[in-house]
């Protein structure tokens, strides 16, 4: 009986926690579809990203900040987006039709001209007003993304702070373990003083402990020690020779002074401007680009006016002379290496190779840029060749030679006229 | 089965012991001509050597050079570094059009592409390809010139600039001063084209009515001129479609390789000689060529005999006769032969033949044309509506000028693109006489021996600076644009002119006046100006059959009152063949031909040093000229190969060494004119010697031969750089060739398999292998050759050169079997004889049959190269290439000498850095120069060996637009210079694994899915071309590169008749 009771009290618990579960599980997927709902879909958000971050990143921030235009947290609380979509497309003909907001936003930001979008579908303007509006509403996130590098650069210090702390200790006790060494070392030598002088009847094994006939000394003085030894130095000479001249040419680290103290930290960390903004050739060929000066004056031909950095690109640009950057990725004449086979095909992310530059404030050369290193990413980097035409016949033959992923290497990735030619 | 001999030159058949010697050896150490420059090294030089080895290892190890990165301050749009940008422009230089693809990189212009879009002048020839390298050439103007002092060149300062443009103001107003006072001034020019220039020159004759515009053109078209105007009413060239003649007859028209528009030429008849799939109704065009020198059509005709000068004209007139009926006696029994069987084939093709002259007397002319008259040729292969314009020049203008100029009628003359010092007949003497001439102004843009006379010169830009336009053929309108900005302070001639007739406008705006006057309102297609212009700029050209107000003829007809406007013909045939009977007699006078080579022809070019290494396509000699002579003659006149010989005519003469050439005339010597320039910059500078001053000068007409000349022995020698018996092939079956109607009969015909003894019995010798071969799953790079298309012209070995950055070493280095080029053209001759029978292959040599083949690294399979490379530089891809790898090569050259083919190429020396080949390495060597490098393709270094590598740069550049788009390459994705610029398409390259594309269609090749027990798949491809085979299939190296027999249209039965 009492089992029976006890059993169906289980049951009935378990049921309860079952449907208060399950009610909670269907209050949250409710809240949840609500919220998607209210705001939009992820596709959206994200076409709306990428337009932003093409088209509008370069002048206005999500913030309340104003870069060149109007910072635009809080968009749709100012302005309507039956308002927004011909402004967004073509504001010169919102202010000639004389509205009064638009005008006074112009005169406010110095007549600066916002460019016209005449092929922004109504879909695609309204994709980055939804994006605006997403991104701005959780801006206090933002910030704090923002300042992750700044947190992470914190726990990097942390972590450095704490091996500092063991190496310390480390030497404390190498130190302690070197006194107690000294210490035992005087010790045996009072001790044996002592036993000579007070007790010279000792037996011939006590004597033998004593004075050793072994000596240490020979040993160095031999001269298969010395041959031994020499060998040695040489072999470890060599070595360090060796490393040394295989580091010749390699420039890992390499971070020279550059003519204008351009801070990629700024521009690619904290104002996230994609990197195919400024090196526009990333996609399309060999050369990924530095930005020429007309870039430059995209933004800012209307902010920071004042620095005395920025005026030097006035300056070239007045003088009619080019700025000669110093160029940090060096490879030799003799290997070929095209940008847009690795970012565009091979769909690379450019930190790969170039490291995390929206953290450098000096661009440094993160990787050895060495063959090695090459071949190294090529053995172990699969193709990209879903979806990629070109790659078909060679899927087939990898499939049918029992192959499992399509690496580089195994299309031809290693061979020498791949690279030099 | 019948065998032939073939030889690379007479001293492999004549066992010659310095030939026999060298033979096997890849490396021939020729002995130095000069032991000074590259003396043996002393033991100071190794220590000195050494001591810098060391000390630039310390530095190298200390720290690397700091590189700039310089982006342009304001982008242009359309550039993007490392992307080309490609313009249409136009080519026009003596007498030579082409219409061109330009390719830029950064700005700079780097390669030349034929414009396959336009239906006139889409081929390059070898000088086309090489004129890029002019615009970089250190030798042009780089400023005016006054008085042979040239201007200081402000460079990119702009307060001397300034100063600059105030010292020009001041020679404009100084020769318009001198123009308006002159009362006698002479315009000299070649053709001009240009329908706009023609237009300024109307403008400036307006300004100085004094003014005559005197044309000239070397080697003059003024016969077929005259002759044209008295048969058919036109003073006109024709348009002459080789690709509908099935029978041509040439005499001494040397039409593939300089005879007016040669390449277009090239490219109708090539179509001809290409062999249909369906063999057994195969047709190919059948060729005659009577003529002296073996020229490079007559190493493609398929019936060749060697005549005297003075016999080509009486031919002629013979064959006219013979085709009336009647029978002519002509002394030359292979000619008469020849003769007769040409005349009963022409008479059998009426409207698909067509008969040519290389001549320039008229009367020749007026007899050629009634000869197609005859023979129903007008209308069919010859269209008199749709003239050439690309020569105009009538010599009895230009002879009257020089007589003007000696009685000092002249006191004003301005020289437009010709340089008659150096390339009319009667050019020495105008040297002499030249200082009659008060005021005399040159365009010339580099120094040229008329423009060191000259008061003042003006430099012209370079075609590729400059803007342009041209009119090569009626209703054919071309554009030229300019594809850098230009290098130096030149200025357009024509702006030039414009100016000193009161108008400033520049000659872009006058250009684009004249064709929204002239042109936009003759089409439909485009509503506004503005986009039938930028439509034309983009394709380069516009046509229209449109009758255009203002052809560039009318310009003629001021001067000429006999302008046809109703077709009169006054041609009197009996009367002309009168006078050829009368000027030209069989006689046993030594006689003299001039002629142009493939490379420099009028020597325009000269200060090219990748033209003046080109060899020549029959001689295989560069960088000079010499004297052909036939070998019996030689030997009848104890002449040997490098006696250097004065040879004399019309009272000049000119000392050259002697050069024996199978298939020339008995009784002849031969000469290139266009070498022997003392005006042209470094390197054309004394190379040969110029022999136009000993051209026939008559009345009214200029001749390329002399029908009396002398030779005397000198005690001299002097060395002939030929490439032709380095790189032997050891008379191996490589050259395999059938005829006409044993190809119809089997498409196999002239194939040679050889066949192996085994333990199984007889086995094809790529049956049996040690090899387990290459897989190709993707691509499997290949090249065929059809060696019926190809003619030799040699375009593709510039292009190679160009687009490879491959150096040029110099006479010497050429000497020492060391060129670089990584293509090369074989040219075989070839004998009936047997081969144990030595007496009859030297009675056979003396008329040879000739073939040419394009020879490249043939990216073997199994690579014999790949083998022995002790460091593994040299490998084998997945794509089939044989790729070579630069930085990894020590240079034991192991490779080169393991090459059944000898196409590996060493370097010798580090030619980019080498003072020593600074003048004539001038591409790598100077920093202009190296503007013209391709910066796709490493310069290679000193001790490293280089060869074809089947364009890899453009197979990846290839590869990365198909992958960038997902999709599979298409066929016209890739294509390698050679390819691209042969303008018979004898070389195709392509992926054999694609059946779709045109190299998988010329050789048949078939794809199967093959499948396995294990389930597992394979694609098989298989190649089924009957007429395709591999050089040395024998040695079983499975090559990537295949050829197509030659299928000569001969018949089988004369050969018996000869030996009968």
């Amino acid at each position: 009986m009492f089992s029976t009771s006890k059993s169906k009290w289980v049951k009935r618990t378990i049921l309860s926690a079952y449907f208060v579960c399950s009610a909670i599980t269907f209050l949250i997927a409710q809240a949840d579809s609500t919220q998607k709902s209210s705001g939009s879909d992820a596709a959206t958000l994200e076409k709306g990203k990428t337009l932003f971050n093409q088209n509008c990143v370069q002048c206005h921030g999500l913030g309340e900040e104003a870069i060149v235009g109007p910072g635009l947290k809080g968009l749709l609380d100012r302005r309507s987006e039956a308002w927004l979509i011909p402004w967004i497309r073509n504001s010169q003909a919102v202010i000639k039709s004389g509205d009064t907001y638009a005008v006074e936003l112009y005169k406010k930001y110095n007549n600066t001209v916002m460019p016209a979008y005449p092929d922004f579908s109504d879909a695609d303007i309204k994709a980055i007003i939804a994006y605006i509006d997403t991104e701005s509403k959780k801006a206090p996130t933002t910030a704090a993304a923002i300042s992750t590098p700044g947190a992470s650069e914190g726990a990097v210090a942390q972590e450095s702070g704490a091996t500092g702390y063991l190496n310390a200790l480390l030497i404390v006790l190498v130190v302690i373990l070197c006194l107690i060494i000294a210490v035992l070392g005087v010790l045996l030598s009072f001790i044996k003083k002592y036993v000579a002088q007070e007790k010279p009847d000792l037996s011939e094994e006590d004597k033998e402990l004593l004075n050793p006939k072994f000596d240490f000394g020979a040993i160095f003085r031999s001269s298969a020690f010395i041959t031994g030894a020499a060998i040695f130095l040489v072999l470890v000479m060599l070595k360090s020779l060796l490393d040394f001249a295989l580091d010749v040419g390699i420039q890992q680290g390499y971070a020279p002074v550059q003519p204008i103290a351009f801070s990629h930290k700024l521009h690619a960390g904290e104002y996230k401007i994609e990197c195919n903004y400024c090196h526009t050739g990333v996609d399309k060929g060999k050369q990924a680009t530095i930005p020429g000066a007309n870039t430059c004056m995209n933004c800012h031909g209307e902010i920071k006016r004042e620095s005395p950095e920025i005026k030097k690109i006035y300056a070239a640009i007045e003088n009619d002379q080019p700025i000669e950057w110093v160029r940090v990725h060096n490879l030799p004449d003799l290997a070929y290496f095209n940008h847009a086979q690795h970012v565009k095909v091979g769909q690379i992310q450019c930190s790969q190779c170039h490291g995390k530059v929206e953290e450098m404030e000096v661009v440094q050369q993160r990787a050895t840029l060495t063959m090695g290193w090459c071949i190294n990413c090529h053995r172990q980097t699969v193709v990209k060749a879903e979806g990629n035409a070109y790659y078909d016949k060679l899927m087939f033959a990898h499939r049918n030679q029992g192959g499992k992923q399509l690496k580089v290497e195994n299309i031809g990735g290693l061979e020498c006229s791949k690279c030099h030619y | 089965m019948e065998e032939k001999k073939y030889w690379r030159g007479l001293e492999e058949l004549t066992n010659d012991t310095e030939f026999v010697k060298n033979a096997h050896r890849e490396f021939v150490n020729l002995p130095n001509t000069d032991e000074s420059d590259f003396s043996e090294p002393s033991r100071r030089d190794f220590l000195k050597l050494m001591g810098f080895s060391i000390a630039a290892a310390s530095l190298a190890a200390c720290e690397a050079p700091v590189k700039k990165a310089i982006p342009y301050l304001n982008k242009p749009e359309d550039i993007d570094p490392g992307i080309p940008n490609i313009y249409a422009t136009s080519y026009f230089q003596e007498g030579e059009y082409a219409s061109l693809l330009v390719k830029t990189r950064e700005g700079r212009p780097i390669k030349i592409e034929p414009n396959n879009d336009a239906s006139f002048g889409a081929t390059t020839s070898a000088r086309v390809q090489a004129s890029v390298l002019n615009l970089y050439d250190d030798s042009r103007y780089k400023t005016f010139v006054e008085n042979n002092q040239p201007l200081e060149y402000p460079a990119f300062d702009e307060e001397k600039n300034a100063v600059y443009q105030k010292k020009v103001k001041a020679i404009d107003e100084k020769i318009i001063q001198k123009l308006a006072s002159a009362s006698n001034i002479r315009l000299v020019s070649g053709t001009i084209i240009s329908p706009s220039t023609q237009e300024v020159i109307k403008e400036f004759i307006k300004k100085y009515p004094n003014t005559k515009h005197i044309t000239y053109d070397t080697p003059s078209a003024s016969g077929i001129l005259k002759a044209n105007k008295k048969t058919n009413g036109v003073e006109v060239i024709p348009t002459y479609n080789f690709d509908k003649a099935e029978i041509i007859v040439s005499f001494g028209a040397d039409f593939l390789n300089n005879w007016l528009n040669a390449s277009t030429y090239a490219k109708q008849y090539a179509q001809n000689r290409k062999l249909s799939k369906d063999n057994a109704n195969a047709k190919l065009v059948r060729h005659y060529q009577f003529e002296a020198r073996m020229s490079l059509t007559g190493a493609n005709a398929d019936y060749r005999a060697a005549v005297k000068p003075s016999e080509e004209a009486l031919l002629v007139a013979a064959l006219y006769d013979k085709l009336n009926g009647g029978n002519p006696e002509i002394k030359n029994p292979k000619a008469q032969q020849l003769l007769d069987k040409a005349a009963t084939e022409l008479q059998n093709n009426k409207g698909k033949s067509l008969v040519v002259s290389g001549s320039n007397d008229e009367n020749v002319q007026i007899v050629v044309n009634a000869i197609n008259k005859m023979l129903d040729n007008y209308g069919a292969t010859i269209d008199l509506d749709t003239p050439l314009y690309i020569r105009k020049g009538k010599d009895e203008d230009m002879l009257n000028l020089i007589e003007e100029i000696k009685s000092s009628s002249v006191d004003a003359i301005i020289f437009y693109g010709v340089n008659p010092v150096f390339t009319h007949p009667k050019g020495d003497e105008l040297k002499s006489i030249l200082k009659n001439v008060a005021l005399k102004i040159s365009f010339a843009e580099r120094p040229d021996e008329t423009s060191v006379l000259c008061d003042f010169v003006c430099p012209d830009h370079n075609y590729l600076e400059a803007w342009n336009d041209a009119m090569p053929r009626k209703g054919f309108y071309a554009l030229a644009q300019p594809t850098i900005s230009p290098i130096f302070k030149t200025r357009a001639a024509q702006e030039s002119l414009l100016i000193w007739a009161g108008n400033n406008t520049n000659f872009y705006d006058y250009i684009r006046s004249y064709w929204k006057a002239n042109l936009f309102g003759t089409q439909t297609k485009y509503k506004t100006f503005e986009d039938f212009w930028n439509y034309s700029l983009h394709d380069g050209f516009f046509e229209t059959t449109a009758v255009v107000k203002d052809t560039p003829k009318a310009e003629n007809k001021k001067d000429r009152k006999d302008e046809p406007e109703a077709k009169t013909a006054t041609a009197n045939i009996s009367e002309a063949k009168a006078n050829i009977e009368q000027s030209y007699k069989v006689s046993n006078d030594v006689e003299l031909v001039l002629y142009e080579t493939t490379a420099l022809a009028t020597g325009l070019q000269a200060n090219n040093p990748w033209l003046q290494e080109l060899p020549d396509p029959v001689t295989k000699a560069c960088w000079g000229n010499y004297v052909c002579v036939s070998q019996k003659f030689a030997k009848e006149k104890d002449l040997k190969q490098e006696d250097v010989i004065k040879v004399e005519a019309n009272g000049k003469s000119v000392e050259l060494p002697v050069l024996i050439q199978p298939g020339q005339a008995n009784n002849t010597l031969a000469i290139a004119i266009g070498y022997g320039r003392t005006e042209c910059g470094k390197v054309g500078k004394a190379v040969g010697a110029n022999a136009i001053y000993l051209a026939t000068t008559k009345e009214d007409s200029l001749h390329l031969f002399a029908s009396q000349a002398k030779f005397t022995k000198t005690d001299k020698k002097e060395r002939i750089a030929q490439t032709q018996t380095h790189h032997t092939i050891m008379g191996r079956d490589i050259i395999q060739e059938a005829t006409l109607s044993d190809y119809q009969k089997d498409p196999a015909a002239g194939r040679s398999v050889v066949k192996i003894h085994t333990s199984e019995g007889l086995k094809k010798a790529t049956d049996i292998t040690l090899w387990r071969g290459h897989k190709y799953h993707n691509h499997s790079w290949g090249m065929v050759i059809d060696l019926n298309s190809c003619i030799g012209c040699g375009a593709c070995v510039i292009a190679c050169q160009v687009e490879n950055n491959i150096p040029t070493v110099g006479k010497k280095e050429v000497l020492m079997a060391r060129e670089m080029h990584w293509i090369r053209i074989d040219r075989y001759y070839s004998s009936d004889a047997e081969k144990e029978d030595l007496k009859g292959l030297e009675v056979a040599s003396e008329d040879p049959q000739v073939t040419f083949q394009p020879m490249m690294c043939q990216h073997c399979n199994n690579a014999p190269c790949e083998t022995v490379c002790p460091v593994v530089a040299t490998t084998h891809s997945s794509e089939g290439l044989n790729q070579m790898a630069y930085n990894r090569c020590i240079g034991t050259r192991y490779c080169a000498n393991n090459c059944p083919y000898k196409v590996r190429r060493f370097n010798w020396f580090h030619y980019a850095e080498d003072s020593r080949f600074a003048t004539v390495n001038y591409t790598q060597t100077t920093d202009l120069g190296r503007m013209v490098l391709n910066p796709n393709v490493t310069v290679r270094s000193r001790g490293v060996m280089e060869k074809c590598s089947m364009c890899v740069q453009r197979i990846q550049e290839g590869k990365l637009t198909a992958k960038k788009e997902k999709r599979t390459v298409k066929d016209e994705d890739i294509i390698t210079a050679c390819a691209q610029t042969c303008p018979t398409e004898a070389i195709v390259f392509g992926d054999m694994n694609n059946t779709e594309s045109k190299i998988a269609k010329i050789l048949n090749i078939k794809s199967e899915i093959k499948r396995y027990d294990d389930g597992k798949e394979e694609i098989i491809y298989t190649m089924n071309e009957p007429r395709a085979y591999h050089v040395l299939a024998e040695i079983n190296i499975k090559p990537q590169v295949s050829y197509l027999t030659r299928i000569r249209n001969i018949d089988k039965l004369d050969k018996k008749e000869k030996k009968a």
